[in-house]
C-alpha cells in the first residue's frame, strides 16, 4: 500500500511532481502511466525517500520508507537509471545490498538463479546487456521479499523475451498478493499487465481508475458497418443525434447510434450487412487523448503520429 | 537465460532489520569486491616500504661523499617513514574513490535504497576505511622501518632502535596520519559526489596550499602553516619539532578537528540532499 498526499516536488523553479494525491492498493498490477517527463521516476525517488518532497507526504505501508526498521523487506525497488557499480560482479552487489539487512548468502543464491543470471553472476555488472542489467535490478527489488514491488520503466529497451519475462513476474507477484507499481510512457504494455492505471501528466494527476474505466471514458461510441447497400441504409439512419460518415465506398462509421439499432434498422428496411462493428477507442487513443495537453516535449509535426513517438 | 521460472522464494526470517553492524559488514563486502581498490591499496603498500628501501641504498653508497652536515642532516626515521608520502596520496585517492564511484555510477541509489536513514552507510564506510587504512600501513611503515636499517647497519651508519625515544610514536603515528587523511578524503568526497572533484580538492588542501604559503613573508608563513591540515597532521610522525611546528599532540588533535569538522560537514549534506 502506497498513499500519496498532495505531493510536490520543485527542482529549482521547475515543478516535477504537483499535488498528488494516490493510493496503489495491494493484490493488482497498478499503471503508473505518463509521457516521458511528466514526474513519474521523480514520483518513485520520493516514494523511497531518495528524494525530499518539497510539500505533500507519502507513506509505505503507514509509514515513511526512512522509518521503517526493514526498508527492503517494504519495498523492492527497481529504478530507470542504473544502480549498480559496474565494477563489482552481480552476486557481489547483490550480497551487499543483503547485508544491510542480515539477509543470506543462500538467499542471494537463490535469486541469483531466479533471474537467470547464474552462469554471469561472478562477472562485473559493467559488462552486462541491458536485459542482464534488468534482471539484476528485479533480484535486488526481491531481495527482501518485500510485500509492495515498484519498478520504474521495466521493458524499456528489452528484447521480446525480456519483456515477456517482466510481464509473466508482474502477474505473479500480484497474484501473490503483493502490491505492483509500475510505470511507462506505453500504453499498450499497460493493457496488458495493468489492471489499475493511475495517468500523470506534467506532475499532475490526470486519472485514477481501472483499465476498463479508462477505454470506456475515451471512447467515442463508434459502430463500422459495412454493407453493399450502404447508401440507403446511410439515409434510413441518419438524423439529429445521429451522424454517418462515409470512410470507404460500403464503409460507414456510425456514430449516436449502438450496433444493436443499427441492426435493427437494417432489418426493418430489409438491407444486407456485411459487417457491424462497436468501436472501442484502443487504450493508446485514449491515453493520448487524455494527455495531448500535458505532453512536455511536442513533436513538430503530428501529421502522421507513431503512437509511441507521440508520447515517448 | 530462460524465461520459465519466475517462483519467488519466500523469506523465511522475518526479524531482517538494518543496523549499523550489518551496514558495517556491507559496506567491508563493497570494499573488498571492488578490484581497483585492492590494486590501489597494494601498489601504496608496496611504495610505502620501497621508497624507504631505495633512499636507504642511495644513502648507503653515498655516505662516503658526504660532508659532515650533509650527514648530520639525515635522520634514518625520515628514510624509514618517506613511503607516507606515497601511502597518504593512494589512501587519499582511495578514499574519495570508495564514496563518489557509487556516485558516478549510480549505486548510491540502491545503497540509500537499502539504508534510508543513510547515515549508517557514510559511519561504515568511514569505518572500515579507517581500519584498512590503519591496517594495511602500519605493517608497511615497520617493515620499511627495519628494511631500511638493515640495509643501513651493513655499512654501520643511522643506526636507532624500536625503542629510542619517539621512535615507535613516529611509527604509528605515521600509520594514524595516513588513516586520518583517509577519513579526511572520504568526506571530501562525500560533499563534492565527483571523483575529480574530490581529488583535486584533496590535492589543492594537501599539495597545493602549503607551497603557497611560502610567497607570503616569512612571519605569516611561519604563524599560519604550521596550522594546516597538512602540517599539523605531520607532526604525529615527526621526530623533530621547529619552533614554528606545533607538538605532536596539539598537532595530532588539530588534524584530527579538521577531520571531523569535514565528516560532519559531509553527514549534514548526505542527510539533505537529493540523490
Amino acid at each position: 500500500m502506497i498513499e500519496a498526499t498532495g505531493l510536490t516536488k520543485d527542482y529549482g523553479d521547475k515543478r516535477a511532481v504537483d499535488g498528488l494525491s494516490f493510493t496503489v492498493r495491494p493484490g493488482i498490477v497498478t499503471g503508473f502511466l505518463g509521457p516521458n517527463g511528466s514526474g513519474k521516476s521523480t514520483t518513485m525517488r520520493l516514494i523511497l525517500g531518495l528524494d525530499r518532497p518539497t510539500a505533500g507526504d507519502v507513506v509505505v505501508n503507514g509509514k515513511h520508507y526512512r522509518d521503517h526498521s526493514a526498508p527492503l523487506c517494504e519495498v523492492g525497488a527497481l529504478l530507470e537509471a542504473r544502480s549498480t557499480h559496474t565494477g563489482r560482479s552481480a552476486y557481489n552487489h547483490l550480497l551487499s545490498l543483503a547485508q544491510t539487512h542480515g539477509i543470506g548468502r543462500r538467499r542471494v543464491a537463490e535469486l541469483i538463479d531466479l533471474v537467470g543470471l547464474h552462469d554471469v553472476a561472478r562477472k562485473r555488472a559493467g559488462q552486462f546487456s541491458l536485459g542482464m542489467g534488468q534482471r539484476l535490478g528485479i533480484a535486488t527489488a526481491m531481495l527482501g521479499d518485500p510485500a509492495t514491488v515498484m519498478l520504474d520503466e521495466p521493458v524499456n529497451g528489452l528484447d521480446p523475451e525480456g519483456i515477456h519475462w517482466i510481464r509473466t513476474l508482474l502477474r505473479r507477484l500480484a497474484s501473490e498478493g503483493r502490491t505492483v507499481f509500475v510505470s511507462s510512457h506505453l500504453m499498450s504494455e499497460m493493457a496488458l499487465t495493468a489492471d489499475h492505471l493511475i495517468v500523470i501528466g506534467r506532475g499532475r494527476l490526470i486519472a485514477d481508475t481501472s483499465v476498463a474505466e479508462f477505454t470506456h471514458r475515451a471512447s467515442k461510441n463508434l459502430v463500422l458497418v459495412r454493407s453493399p447497400q450502404a447508401e440507403e441504409l446511410r439515409n434510413a439512419v441518419v438524423g439529429p443525434d445521429v451522424g454517418v460518415v462515409v470512410r470507404a465506398p460500403g464503409l460507414l462509421e456510425v456514430s449516436g447510434l449502438t450496433a444493436a439499432q443499427i441492426g435493427e434498422a437494417a432489418a426493418a428496411g430489409g438491407f444486407v450487412l456485411h459487417e457491424l462493428t462497436p468501436q472501442q477507442a484502443s487504450l493508446e487513443e485514449a491515453f493520448m487523448e487524455l494527455t495531448r495537453d500535458d505532453v512536455e516535449y511536442h513533436v513538430a509535426d503530428p501529421g502522421a503520429p507513431d503512437p509511441e513517438v507521440m508520447v515517448a | 537465460m530462460s524465461s520459465t521460472p519466475v517462483a519467488l522464494p519466500a523469506l523465511g526470517d522475518r526479524r531482517l532489520r538494518v543496523t549499523q553492524a550489518h551496514v558495517a559488514l556491507s559496506e567491508w563486502t563493497k570494499f573488498r569486491s571492488l578490484r581497483s581498490t585492492i590494486w590501489s591499496l597494494g601498489v601504496g603498500f608496496l611504495l610505502t616500504i620501497a621508497l624507504p628501501l631505495l633512499f636507504a641504498t642511495v644513502t648507503a653508497n653515498r655516505w662516503a661523499h658526504m660532508s659532515v652536515q650533509e650527514r648530520a642532516d639525515r635522520h634514518p626515521l625520515d628514510i624509514a617513514l618517506a613511503g607516507v608520502n606515497v601511502a597518504q596520496l593512494a589512501i587519499a585517492v582511495l578514499g574519495v574513490l570508495v564514496i563518489t564511484g557509487e556516485y558516478s555510477t549510480g549505486m548510491i541509489r540502491a545503497s540509500f535504497t537499502a539504508v534510508p536513514k543513510r547515515l549508517p552507510v557514510l559511519w561504515a564506510k568511514l569505518g572500515v576505511f579507517a581500519a584498512v587504512s590503519f591496517v594495511v600501513t602500519l605493517p608497511a611503515v615497520l617493515i620499511a622501518f627495519y628494511g631500511s636499517q638493515a640495509i643501513l647497519a651493513r655499512h654501520h651508519i643511522l643506526q636507532i632502535s624500536l625503542g629510542a625515544p619517539g621512535v615507535l610514536r613516529a611509527e604509528i603515528g605515521g600509520a594514524l596520519y595516513v588513516m586520518l587523511v583517509g577519513v579526511f578524503a572520504l568526506a571530501i568526497g562525500a560533499i563534492v559526489r565527483s571523483t575529480a572533484g574530490g581529488i583535486a580538492a584533496f590535492a589543492g588542501i594537501f599539495f597545493v596550499i602549503p607551497p603557497l604559503m611560502n610567497v607570503l613573508p616569512t612571519s605569516w608563513n611561519n604563524a599560519i602553516s604550521q596550522y594546516l591540515p597538512s602540517e599539523a597532521g605531520r607532526q604525529l610522525f615527526s621526530l623533530h619539532h621547529s619552533p614554528h611546528s606545533l607538538n605532536v599532540l596539539p598537532g595530532g588533535l588539530l588534524f584530527l578537528a579538521y577531520c571531523a569538522v569535514a565528516v560532519a560537514v559531509a553527514a549534514v549534506l548526505l542527510v539533505r540532499r537529493d540523490v
